[in-house]
């Protein structure tokens, strides 16, 4: 191949153990006794049940619709009969439960009236929308919505597109076979990715210690005409992340606070190539995806296997040995032990290692760092594990955060290569999760200032609004009254008012001269109001001070003096109550 | 059961990594056996033994595992770099006095494996040559001739630390005799007596030096350290060495000279290149080990002490923080913001 490759620095070479799995073609996994199918398979939202108990379903027939724009629908992976919608264990290292469709499989496994379309008569929109309701996803294990990848950036032209069928992760194989048995479509697949992304290259990137996938992809792409490239990358753990694969294809690096579609580059995994061409060209939506099943069995294999398949199903196929003691989904450097054997496949499900200290013996026990740097040479983001490891184990999360901890893709190289035995990656999910939460809490407790502070704006604009009513209500009494009193004064001295009204303000006249006699009395009410209406103003001001307390303890000269007055002032007109103001101080300083 | 990702580990532990470090002082320590005399292998006993019992006093104090820690192989370490940077017949009370003080004050009271600031064999050498500045400077000349069980007794002190122990440092000597001359001898004349100085430096001296520059290549080769620090050591001191040499080649040695001399060899492979006291990054490590040869220098030539190498490794690592806060390299995809 006539193309300069680039490197990332770091990296490790850890035992490949595929062949193992590679000696026997792709076999379908018979039907399991029931399908156990999470609502919530990739990145984002949650799709919304559109079924419920004692519904027929059919194969492929929508059982979850997308609840976003990044969310992706999920289907029924065979027909039969749902059982129940419910909160059920999930392949995590948390043993969490979500809501999870259960179907029962009536054996029949019938297919919806399947639609291929084709493609190049739609509008980029429309492929998009189809590929997110037929569910697809980045089945390279980050399984993000893959339709909300396929939009170029607007500023920057879209240089190249690369194809991630490195597979560096010891144990799997599974795209290593798809791209054997199935280089056609992948092919096709990514051509559907090219037309809407439009690059001026497509470089599809495959570890060199698979030379079979790389002869069967090369030879696809000939045969469909296409102008991708097939290019052998060194075997170098993680060169299968996206960001290390677009590094070593094109020299560019993603850092994480920018998207690789800003820097002209997209990455897509070949089985999500596979499956956006089976949802196109078949109107198959994913129900199945292949995974490596490997590990301490008997006859490791790849299987073609339905999402929800209970994990613990899947693995008796390949005849675990009687010292299997867990089940790892995923590789050995990035995998985790799952929860229960009950756990359903998902769409991440690559991967299951059946699990012996045998295969992967207990690791000894931790040891102080001594600070050797190997991790900072293994780190393929050219961080420095040691001391974001330093910083973690202190919870001076801050400093994690200079040193860059979420440009850390939690590949594992660290752990592998330290003499101490940390498990560094889990420091570091630690400390990332513990910055999140406080995020969250920063978040939340800014919300509640915020809305506490407005509630009482809120209620001193009342109180003021409220005021100034009464006020206005009483002025408007008084002018009223005086109205009155002059027009009964007028009547009084016109006999020739109509009767009617002479016995209307006869009645008001008695009391209009009485209160004629009383103007003062009027005036001091007046007053009264203004002063009410003065210390409700002060009252809001003194409460506006309290909610946001500023400098309360080097306070000025003058600055006391104001205080002094205002709190006379507030005292004269029996405004607050000493005893009461006096512990409402401390507790706005504590506020602080 | 908890046993969080990665499930496959590389085959590496602490105390391969401290096996392996004694292992690439071998050749030196022959060298040293064969040419200067088998006693340092009497004092390589029991530095090892002093350190080990040490570190399980402090182990046992604090209430950690002893097995674990004493396996790590860490404590050895220490105790060889002593052993080697003293004088072979040193009594061995001092030996045993700079080994406990290594591993109670300049490791443990720190917080034990990778935890000290220091690194501990060169605090030894500090304290002992501040506290006995006699007995560190009795070096034996190469052609002494004594018995292993001669040598054992001078060691405990069995036999009296006869004149013919007395002798310097080819360093030293070599210092002293152009301090005494006042400039109406030359670099040359002196190194023309066969009896202190061999071909390049040192009698004998110069192939344990040879010795440990094999062992520590090999290090560089096992990527146990890698080649910043020992690179940057060398380079300053030729440069700084060959500078003066050339400016006045009558009173100032060549940086062959140098290089072979005192423990600069044992410096720029074994002791600079310690992670723990050391920088970590790479700009860091240039600036580490040049800083250490340059210092090393200017106190063995100007200074008082006979040999540099142990302040000048000291006097960095206190520099080291503060050099890798300000070396920190950049990230993947972050190279191009300056």
């Amino acid at each position: 191949m006539l193309m300069n490759l680039f490197k990332f620095k770091g990296g490790v070479k850890p035992p490949t153990n595929k062949t193992q799995s590679l000696g026997l073609s792709i076999a379908q996994a018979p039907l399991p006794s029931k399908l156990v199918v999470p609502l919530h398979q990739s990145i984002g939202g949650t799709p919304r049940p559109v079924v419920q108990a004692g519904d027929k379903v059919l194969k492929g027939q929508l059982i979850g619709e997308a609840d976003g724009w990044i969310s992706a629908a999920v289907h029924a992976p065979t027909s039969g009969t749902v059982l129940e919608v419910a909160m059920h264990v999930q392949p995590h290292p948390s043993g969490l439960d979500a809501m999870c469709v259960v179907i029962e499989p009536d054996g029949k496994d019938e297919w919806i009236a399947r639609q291929p379309v084709d493609y190049q008569a739609l509008t980029p929109e429309q492929v998009r929308e189809g590929l997110q309701q037929a569910g697809v996803v980045g089945l390279g294990g980050a399984v993000f919505p893959t339709h909300g990848k396929l939009t170029a950036s607007k500023t920057v032209p879209m240089d190249e597109l690369v194809i991630n069928g490195a597979e560096c992760e010891p144990f799997i194989t599974c795209d290593d076979l798809l791209m054997r048995e199935r280089a056609e479509e992948v092919v096709r697949g990514i051509g559907v990715f090219r037309d809407l992304l439009q690059p001026k290259k497509v470089l599809i990137g495959i570890e060199d210690n698979k030379p079979e996938a790389a002869a069967a992809m090369r030879a696809a792409v000939d045969a469909l005409g296409e102008p991708f490239l097939v290019v052998q990358v060194p075997t170098l753990y993680p060169a299968g992340g996206a960001k290390q694969l677009i590094r070593v294809l094109t020299g560019k690096e993603v850092p994480a606070s920018k998207r690789s579609t800003d820097l002209g580059v997209q990455c897509f995994n070949v089985a999500t190539a596979y499956t956006a061409w089976r949802a196109i060209a078949h109107g198959e939506p994913v129900v199945s995806r292949l995974v490596t099943v490997t590990g301490n069995v008997g006859e490791p294999r790849n299987y073609e296997v339905l999402i929800g398949t209970p994990m613990g199903e899947l693995l008796q196929l390949a005849q675990p040995q009687p010292d299997t003691d867990g089940i790892v989904m995923g590789g050995p450097m990035m995998g985790f032990l799952v929860p229960d054997a009950k756990v359903p496949v998902v769409k991440a499900t690559n991967c299951l290692i059946a699990h012996s200290e045998r295969l992967f013996p207990p690791k000894a026990p931790e040891m102080p760092c001594i600070r050797c740097g190997a991790c900072a040479q293994a780190c393929p983001h050219e961080l420095q594990p040691f001391e974001m490891y330093w910083f973690s184990r202190a919870k001076n999360f801050g400093k994690t955060q200079e040193y860059h901890i979420f440009d850390c893709i939690e590949c594992g190289c660290c752990s592998f290569v330290c003499p101490s035995r940390i498990p560094l990656v889990q420091y570091f999910r630690f400390a990332k999760s513990e910055i999140w939460a406080r995020e969250r809490d920063k978040n939340a407790a800014e919300g509640a200032k915020a809305r506490f502070e407005f509630k009482q704006l809120r209620d001193e604009r009342e109180k003021a609004e409220k005021a100034e009513k009464l006020a206005k209500a009483a002025a408007a009494q008084a002018a009223k009254k005086a109205a009155e009193a002059a027009a009964a004064a007028a009547a009084e001295a016109s006999p020739t008012a109509p009767d009617s009204a002479a016995a209307a303000t006869q009645v008001q006249a008695s009391a209009a001269t009485v209160e004629a006699t009383a103007t003062p009395a009027v005036d001091a009410e007046k007053e009264a109001k203004k002063a009410a209406i003065a210390a409700a103003m002060a009252r809001a001001k003194a409460q506006r001070e309290a909610v946001q307390p500023k400098n309360t303890e080097q306070l000025s000269a003058v600055q006391q003096r104001e205080q002094a007055e205002i709190e006379a002032r507030r005292q004269a007109a029996h405004l607050t109550d000493p005893a009461q103001a006096e512990p409402a101080a401390p507790a706005s300083e504590k506020t602080d | 059961m908890f046993a969080p990702a990665p499930f496959l580990l590389k085959d590496a532990s602490v105390s391969r990594v401290m096996t392996q470090v004694c292992l690439a002082l071998v050749p030196g320590i022959a060298a040293y056996a064969w040419l200067v005399g088998p006693a340092i292998l009497v004092q390589l006993v029991i530095a090892s033994l002093a350190a080990l019992l040490a570190e399980a006093a402090m182990l046992r104090v604090q209430g950690k595992p002893l097995g674990m820690f004493l396996a790590d192989g860490s404590a050895v370490v220490t105790a060889w770099l002593i052993a080697l940077t003293f004088p072979p017949l040193a009594p061995w009370w001092l030996v045993v006095t700079g080994t406990v003080f290594a591993i109670v004050i300049a490791k443990q009271l720190y917080g034990g494996l990778g935890q000290n600031p220091f690194n501990p064999a060169m605090v030894a050498f500090a304290v002992c040559i501040v506290a006995f500045p006699a007995l560190m400077s009795q070096w034996p000349s190469v052609g002494l001739q004594l018995s292993l069980a001669d040598q054992i007794n001078v060691i405990l002190g069995l036999a009296p630390r006869v004149d013919a122990l007395a002798g310097a440092t080819p360093l030293d000597a070599m210092k002293t005799a152009l301090k005494l001359a006042d400039g109406s001898v030359s670099v040359t004349q002196l190194l023309a007596n066969q009896d202190i100085y061999g071909n390049f430096a040192g009698r004998g001296w110069e192939w344990v030096a040879a010795g440990y520059l094999l062992g520590g290549l090999w290090m560089w080769q096992r990527k146990l350290i890698t080649w910043h620090v020992p690179t940057a050591f060398i380079g300053a001191l030729v440069v700084v060495a060959g500078g003066l040499w050339l400016y006045n080649p009558a009173q100032f040695a060549n940086p062959l000279f140098h290089l072979l001399s005192g423990g600069s060899m044992l410096g720029a492979f074994f002791i600079a290149t310690d992670p723990v006291s050391g920088c970590t990054t790479p700009r860091g490590k240039l600036i580490f080990g040049a800083g250490a040869g340059l210092l090393a220098y200017i106190i063995r030539v100007f200074g008082g002490y006979p040999d540099g190498v142990a302040f000048a490794v000291l006097l960095m690592n206190l520099c080291a923080p503060v050099i890798d806060l300000l070396t920190q390299p950049p990230i993947f995809g972050m190279k191009d913001k300056a």
